[in-house]
């Protein structure tokens, strides 16, 4: 399916070098259009340095990035004409009003109206506070007024450095349908983050990128079931639990130590026995305690933290 | 492709709502009657002590300079700047014309001479040394930078900006010293002559271009000049700023450019190579008032001509590095 999608962005063997010290080794990927892709990877992996390449902030060294058919580092112009971003931080004139910035930033590009930024403010639900000062907006508010700049000039692609940083949990959840309906108008969005329940829960496609490195491009759901899911039970007498899971040939408990999940998910859970174990053998492992007289109050599938997929990933990596 | 001017009219707007240019006319209004009452304080001194007979003040400054120079604890090249000066005063005299007459249009004249040094090269590095640092150190240069024009584009509008501002604030100065003195001195004097076109050779002064021209025409000459030396500042202040992230450093590397400047100027003369160091040349209008240079050999098209080599050069620094640099952070 993803073969008969037209290219919105393609990134050819990227290469960066900074002073001596190699940044980015070797990034390749393509993005289609009308679909959200993820660009995973832990702090300090080369993501900001690989986004600030896609909008010429930074030249790379070696490499090509064309954007709906065009160099960027032939006619940056052209390119960018194609593409509204944020690059970390929705940074705008702090001295100047919303409209204002809106103004300023509409006068660089042919073609945007009155009518154009008016539309835009509304569709980022900014209408209330617009004419204020940007010194005097909220996190959110920033991000808002960011998005509309992004997309003033009606861009194909839409890139968004860590868009939910700073963002309470409700904010985040606008973000998101706000990001699956911007898709479904046919643009193509472009989401880096470091945390894969993020990508998960909003992208389709993702590349994922260790060390200044693409390490793996693909549907997202398709990469993340190759690193194990847990599966996470809470007992009333975990010893005999433990005994009898770790009892059955095909299920694995893990020692406290050795698993991967976040500790934020694991707070909440009292006493957990974590395992690895296929799905189908949970109901079977549930009449057992039944019928031994143990009660259960939860079993739970927990995903596999980032790092877990990179240790699988480049695992694999190795293996082959 | 996107409208030059459209660039051009985000640039100067964003210099005005940072109140920018506010802060300079604020100053101005505050440091002009200061210095219109010291000259006020001055006119009634003499006043008093010559009874309104200019000639007597002029010929006791001459007698004084001339004493001066039979003294032998005064160095050589003291003497040469006296000698000139007093050259310079005689011929005053011997026309029947009066240097001192004070009115709007003298005070401006002075104003705007002893401002060259110091207080519009300030002015300008107020709004110059952080037109491209501040969108550097606030993230703002990543909004700018990803927006479908061409980065020299952005910079070129940045720097005819500039240039429009420098404009402003030697029109502004001049206009505002003008019209505040006014309330004191009066506002005649635009046809009053001055002179101009001496001739600093060594210790001689060479009247033979001197010739008379109205105060008005003096003044614009001067503010011709004043401009030109304040662009350079504005130039070369805007190369800093491309080049340093902090708008502090920038700015205080700039001004101790500008104060070694005058301190080079005064200490006057044995290392002649300091003629090249465009913080020696700023000082344009001394050339029209015929006050002998701070290095021999230096004269009016050459000080042009240095300056507009800095001035050149740091444009060539300015484009080629805002055009090429990656945006780290």
């Amino acid at each position: 399916m993803a073969m008969a999608k037209e290219t919105v962005l393609s990134v050819q063997g990227l290469k960066k070098t900074i002073g001596r010290k190699p940044i980015i080794h070797e990034v390749s990927f393509e993005v289609y259009v009308g679909e959200i892709f993820g660009f995973l990877g832990p702090n300090g992996s080369g993501k900001t340095t690989t986004i600030r390449m896609l909008v010429d902030l930074i030249k790379p060294s070696a490499g090509k990035i064309t954007v709906c058919g065009e160099d960027i580092g032939i006619h940056p112009e052209r390119a960018l004409a194609h593409i509204g971003c944020i690059v970390e931080n929705p940074e705008m004139y702090g001295f100047m009003t919303g409209w204002e910035n809106l103004e300023h930033f509409a006068r660089m590009q042919d073609g945007i109206t009155k009518d154009r930024i008016t539309e835009v403010v509304e569709i980022v639900g900014l209408d209330q506070r617009i004419h204020d000062k940007v010194k005097t907006y909220s996190l959110g508010m920033r991000q808002r007024l960011g998005i509309a700049q992004a997309l003033l000039g009606k861009p194909k692609l839409l890139i968004l450095d860590e868009p939910t940083n700073g963002l309470d949990p409700k904010g985040i959840k606008e973000l998101r349908e706000f990001i699956r309906k911007l898709a479904e108008s046919g643009m193509s969005l472009f989401i880096s983050s470091h945390l894969l329940s993020e990508i998960q829960l909003m992208c389709d496609r993702v590349a994922i990128i260790a060390h200044g490195a693409v390490i793996a491009v693909g549907e997202v759901d398709e990469l993340v079931s190759q690193a194990a899911t847990y599966t996470v039970w809470q007992v009333n007498l975990p010893q005999d639990a433990r005994v009898m899971l770790a009892n059955h040939s095909d299920i694995l408990v893990i020692t406290d130590n050795e698993h991967q999940i976040d500790e934020s998910l694991l707070t909440t859970l009292h006493d957990p026995i974590i395992t690895i174990m296929d799905e189908s053998l949970i109901s079977t492992m549930v009449n057992k305690f039944v019928a031994s007289g143990i009660s259960i109050h939860s079993v739970q599938r927990v995903a596999p933290s980032l790092e877990e997929l990179f240790l699988k990933l480049t695992e694999g990596d190795k293996i082959d | 492709m996107t409208n030059m001017l459209a660039l051009i009219q985000n640039e100067m707007l964003k210099v005005w709502k940072k109140k920018r240019f506010a802060v300079v006319v604020l100053i101005l209004l505050i440091l002009i009657p200061i210095f219109v009452y010291a000259q006020m304080k001055i006119a009634q001194n003499t006043t008093e002590k010559f009874n309104a007979d200019w000639r007597s003040e002029l010929q006791s400054r001459i007698t004084d300079n001339t004493n001066a120079l039979s003294s032998d604890r005064i160095p050589e090249e003291w003497k040469k700047w006296r000698r000139a000066l007093v050259q310079q005063l005689q011929y005053y005299l011997d026309h029947d014309i009066n240097p001192q007459t004070p009115n709007a249009v003298t005070f401006t004249r002075t104003f705007m001479d002893n401002s060259v040094s110091l207080f519009i090269p300030l002015m300008v590095l107020a709004i110059a040394s952080d037109l491209v640092s501040s969108e550097r150190s606030t993230g703002t240069i990543k909004m700018l930078l990803t927006r479908p024009v061409r980065r020299w584009r952005i910079l070129f509008a940045k720097l005819s900006a500039l240039t429009l501002y420098v404009s402003l604030i030697v029109i502004t100065t001049a206009l505002l010293c003008y019209l505040i003195s006014g309330l004191v001195f009066g506002y005649k004097g635009w046809e009053e002559p001055v002179f101009v076109g001496f001739m600093v050779q060594g210790a001689d002064v060479d009247t033979t271009g001197v010739h008379a021209v109205t105060q008005g025409v003096y003044l614009l000459m001067q503010s011709g000049l004043i401009w030109f030396s304040a662009m350079i500042v504005a130039i070369i202040a805007l190369m800093i700023s491309v080049l340093v992230r902090s708008t502090a450093a920038s700015f205080v590397t700039m001004m101790a450019t500008i104060i070694a400047g005058t301190i080079l100027s005064s200490m006057a003369s044995s290392w002649t190579s300091a003629k090249y160091l465009f913080n020696v040349n700023l000082e344009l209008s001394s050339y029209l008032r015929g006050t002998p240079p701070p290095v021999e050999g230096m004269s009016l098209g050459f000080s042009l001509v240095i300056l507009g080599l800095w001035g050149v050069a740091a444009l060539i620094v300015s484009f080629t590095v805002f055009t090429k640099q990656d945006i780290l952070n």
